[in-house]
């Protein structure tokens, strides 16, 4: 297993290196770099004064160079400073991360609570009327975009009834804490949460569906009946647990899924979490905290693969690692 | 000369381990393999799974990379053959397989399915192609009229007819058949057995047939190759190897062959338990104390044993 | 013979197909007594798995439709519950499956699939279960019972597997086991283990055995009485010696006589005419055989053929045995094929 583990980071360095690298290029291949981002619609910035500015930051450097201390900075913690919020960007990720991780597992265990009891009615009772339904449901989950569903909810739970807040992750005027401030960041997870979770779940229904109906079938289901083992015993103990192991097995890359993919629902949201960070970081060319953030969700990637590799191998008996 | 001659044959695989995956040890598929097989014979490769017996039909046929060792096919090293001539040699080498249901594409009408090799090979308007493959699959029993079908609308045994078909469209002159009815129902099996008998007559044909059903093989065989962990332990006549086995697997091998006369079940049940005692006391006179299987050594003219 | 343990009278298992029900076994009536391997013998589609998974209530209640008896214990199980039912399956009807690599669960161990049936069957104790378990994987010829109780099958060899099999469907000494082609997925030389460990077993039981299989090789060497299916139904049925000595329905005989084993020169195997009659296309009037054998004329047949008592204890369906001759492919020449060489 630790063998595993080393390898699996060893072969990670290169391709994390490789990535910053097509990073870094597609960065510095944008149009404009952080001072025109910076200076926009700034009637004092004259062109003489960005030039200077330019040569004292070293943009004008060959791109190898800027990219050796972007890469020797970034393994030493540093990961440069966004020239539009005028801080270091690790502080500025510090938050917004947890935040980020936080929404992502609520809605991941939300997806589970709703998938994995609905995947199994359909598999059990395929071709029923629930199963029809859940089809039907799974149908209606996939072709709806996340951004004109999470906007639905945000107008009816947020404007319309005003149940939950439309915006923030928390209440900033409730000390930090305090049973109050728990309240009140539970309150604001809700509907971005649910508007993820809701059409997040077409994946794990259909494939724990199809994978009970294929388990049903065969050979040692058909032993278990014939040992005389009573109906619920033989789907608890002998399909489900066959049929669990890929969904478990997924549960590591779906985490790292949601967190590099929650830039729709955190910009309709407002939450702030790295994903609206992201788009804000486009929109204004903050190139350094850009190149910070596709670094972070592609290692994030990486760690989930060999997450879900270890998860398997300690879920299934017939996967060995070493 | 013989049509094909096999030469200590090896066909290693690597098996990876250790923190940087190298190559720590190998899977011996087969292992020292030699074999020959005359114009118009047909010669049984029999064996247990995991012997090495398809390893080495595929080897054959070009679809295993050769460790090392020869495989002359009319005297020609096909390894070493390029380009035209290479060519030629893919012709004239066949294969059938072993499953009727999952060997022809099923979205693929009967007309591409044979006419596939031919396609690869020569240059055929639609119109001769057709009347050629027509003619094939008339030779195989099956309606003219149905090439125009998917194999999804045949039995299993005309499926496998129309596998026949495929391979014989090139004239080839050697068959190599792996399994070809071990999928079928005995009587659809007779069927096909006695077709695979017809054409070998009419073309002229050579067969390889690897098979793990000593009936079919003494049925069918000339000679006969006993495999056992990657190496031959036994090869001869197929009489002579039913009547007279040698080597304590083949004679494992021969009694564990059902007895079809219920009268002599019980004698066949105290052979088998004779031979399984041998096979624990005498084990280290078949095996060397690496536990490896000898070299075969001749007997008489045609048989020969994996003796010290 | 012993005491009969399973009546199975005119059953009828249909399969619906398109809201239509077509019968694969048609009115079949069987009797399995103590101490006694009855095999049934036939090719695929001819209703002999579709007979076993009947007898033991294992197949999809939602397609199928199950009629006449199957009576086990003073009772007909095709009236019985789901739990009912239950009661008796792993307990006194055991079944062997065919597939060793499949019929096992790969996420569970050995020791706890054998010992499952006992936790709903016997009142026993976690270590007593243990024990009998230990027991069993040591009468079945597993040598390092110990270590293989906890491995899981992926650890094991197919035929290990196969002994496995058969020691789930023994845990609780049923008096009857079904074994659907318990040696057909195996290597030759495991097959005859397999089938040597069975007699074995057989002698020490009483249980009597419903063998199903296609290779009338196992036959020959396991079964005492034989019943060959065609179409649904059962054509012949015999001792095992009076089988192979004496077959009389022209099925059974082409059947012998496409074995390579019983012409093991290089001699034309039998073919039998046509091809099996799907369910849906099965003509269910007179003699099912007679289109395959066009070469007997029509009289030969009966118009409703039924099960007659030939010599005491052998049935043969329909009257067309009586003149019945082999026809080779091209020749027509009568071909005679029970000598052995």
């Amino acid at each position: 297993m630790l063998t595993f583990i080393l390898r699996r980071i060893l072969v990670m360095i290169p391709q994390l290196l490789l990535l910053s690298v097509i990073i870094f290029l597609l960065a510095k291949a944008m149009p404009g770099d952080a001072l025109t981002g910076a200076f926009q619609g700034n009637p004092e910035a004259n062109a003489e004064h960005m030039e200077e500015l330019r040569e004292k930051l070293g943009f004008n450097d060959p791109w190898y160079e800027q990219y050796g201390r972007w890469v020797t900075n970034f393994v030493q913690g540093d990961m440069g400073m966004s020239y539009v919020h005028k801080q270091k960007v690790t502080s500025l990720l510090g938050n917004r991360l947890s935040n980020t991780v936080l929404l992502s597992l609520t809605t991941m265990i939300t997806i589970y609570l709703i998938a994995i009891p609905l995947g199994i009615i359909a598999g059990r009772w395929n071709n029923s009327w629930a199963d029809k339904a859940i089809v039907t449901y799974n149908y209606f989950s996939i072709a709806t975009p996340v951004f004109i569903f999470a906007l639905i909810m945000l107008f009816i739970f947020g404007f319309y009834f005003s149940w939950f807040p439309t915006g923030r992750s928390v209440d900033i005027t409730i000390q930090n804490g305090t049973w109050d401030y728990f309240v009140s960041k539970a309150n604001h997870l809700v509907l971005p949460t649910l508007s993820g979770a809701i059409i997040g779940t077409a994946g794990t229904i259909q494939y724990l569906r199809n994978d009970i109906i294929d388990t049903k079938l065969k050979d040692f289901v058909k032993t278990a009946r014939a040992k005389g083992v009573p109906e619920g015993r033989v789907y608890t103990r002998h399909i489900l647990r066959n049929s669990l192991l890929p969904i478990a097995a997924f549960m590591g890359y779906e985490i790292t899924l949601l967190i590099s993919g929650s830039v729709f629902i955190e910009s309709i949201f407002s939450y702030p979490g790295l994903g609206q960070l992201f788009i804000q970081s486009i929109q204004t060319r903050d190139f350094t905290v850009v190149s910070a953030l596709v670094m972070i969700s592609g290692a994030a990637v990486i760690i989930g693969t060999m997450l879900s590799d270890i998860i398997l191998s300690i879920v299934d008996p017939r996967i060995r690692i070493d | 000369m013989s049509l094909l001659k096999v030469n200590d044959l090896k066909v290693h695989f690597p098996i990876r381990g250790g923190f940087f995956q190298r190559v720590v040890d190998h899977v011996r598929a087969a292992d020292g393999v030699s074999f020959e097989i005359q114009p118009g014979e047909t010669y049984g490769l029999v064996g247990e799974s995991g012997c090495g017996k398809t390893t080495t039909g595929r080897a054959v046929i070009g679809l295993n990379k050769v460790t090392s060792g020869e495989i002359l096919f009319e005297g020609k090293d096909l390894a070493k053959l390029r380009g035209k001539e290479k060519r030629l040699h893919t012709r004239d080498i066949q294969m059938i397989f072993q499953d009727p249901y999952s060997s022809l594409n099923v979205r693929k009408r009967v007309l591409d399915i044979v006419a596939e090799p031919l396609r690869n090979f020569e240059r055929l308007s639609p119109d001769e192609e057709k009347k050629r493959v027509q003619a094939l699959i008339e030779r195989v029993g099956l309606n003219p009229e149905s090439i125009y079908r998917y194999p999804h609308q045949f039995s299993g045994g005309q499926r496998q007819r129309i596998g026949i078909a495929r391979a014989l469209t090139l004239n080839p002159k050697l068959i190599v058949a792996d399994e070809p009815v071990s999928a079928l129902d005995v009587s659809v099996q007779a069927q096909v057995l006695n077709f695979m008998q017809d054409i070998q007559k009419e073309f002229n044909l050579s067969y390889l047939f690897i098979s793990h059903d000593l009936g079919v093989i003494q049925h069918l065989c000339d000679r006969i190759g006993i495999m056992y962990r990657g190496r031959l332990v036994e090869e001869g006549l197929a009489d002579e190897i039913y009547s007279n086995p040698k080597h304590l697997y083949t004679k494992r091998l021969i009694s564990a062959i059902p007895e079809m006369d219920p009268a002599l079940r019980l004698e066949k049940t105290h052979l088998r338990q004779a031979i399984d005692d041998e096979y624990r006391t005498g084990y280290d006179n078949y095996f060397d104390k690496d536990g490896r299987i000898f070299d075969l050594k001749k007997i008489s003219d045609t048989h020969s044993v994996a003796l010290p | 013979m012993g005491n009969t343990v399973l009546e199975i009278e005119n059953l009828r298992t249909s399969f619906s197909i398109k809201g239509k029900y077509y019968a694969a076994v048609d009115d079949v009536s069987l009797k399995i007594h103590e101490n006694e391997v009855l095999a049934i013998v036939g090719e695929s589609g001819c209703g002999k798995s579709a007979l076993a998974l009947s007898i033991i209530g294992l197949h999809d209640a939602r397609v199928t439709k199950l009629e006449g008896q199957v009576n086990f214990k003073g009772q007909n199980l095709l009236n019985l519950s789901r739990a009912r039912l239950n009661k008796i399956r792993g307990k006194d009807m055991g079944m062997i499956f065919q597939d060793p690599m499949t019929a096992l669960n790969p996420l569970s161990t050995i020791g706890s699939q054998i010992t499952e049936p006992m936790k709903y069957h016997l009142k026993l104790s976690q270590a007593d279960m243990k024990k009998r378990t230990l027991e069993l994987l040591r009468r079945v010829g597993i040598k390092n019972e110990n270590r293989v109780y906890s491995q899981y099958p992926h650890e094991l060899s197919g035929g290990m597997r196969q002994r496995v099999v058969i020691a789930v469907a023994l845990a609780c000494d049923p008096i009857l086991l079904i074994a659907d082609e318990p040696t057909t997925a195996l290597d030759v030389t495991i097959q005859a283990q397999i089938m040597d460990l069975m007699k074995e077993l057989q002698a020490q039981m009483k249980s009597g055995i419903v063998l199903i299989t296609h290779d009338l090789g196992v036959v020959a060497e396991m079964a005492d009485r034989v019943a060959v299916m065609y179409a649904g139904q059962i054509v012949e049925l015999a001792g095992v010696n009076e089988m192979f000595k004496n077959p009389l329905h022209p099925y059974t005989r082409s059947l012998l006589s496409s074995i390579p084993s019983n012409m093991p020169d290089k001699g034309r195997l039998h073919v039998i005419q046509g091809i099996v009659p799907s369910l849906q296309n099965l003509d269910r009037e007179g003699c099912r055989f007679a289109p395959r054998i066009p070469w007997i004329p029509q009289e030969d047949h009966e118009k409703d053929p039924v099960l007659h008592e030939v010599e005491p204890g052998h049935f043969v369906r329909c009257t067309c045995y009586k003149n019945f001759h082999l026809q080779t492919e091209e020749s027509g020449v009568e071909k005679h094929v029970f000598t052995k060489s």
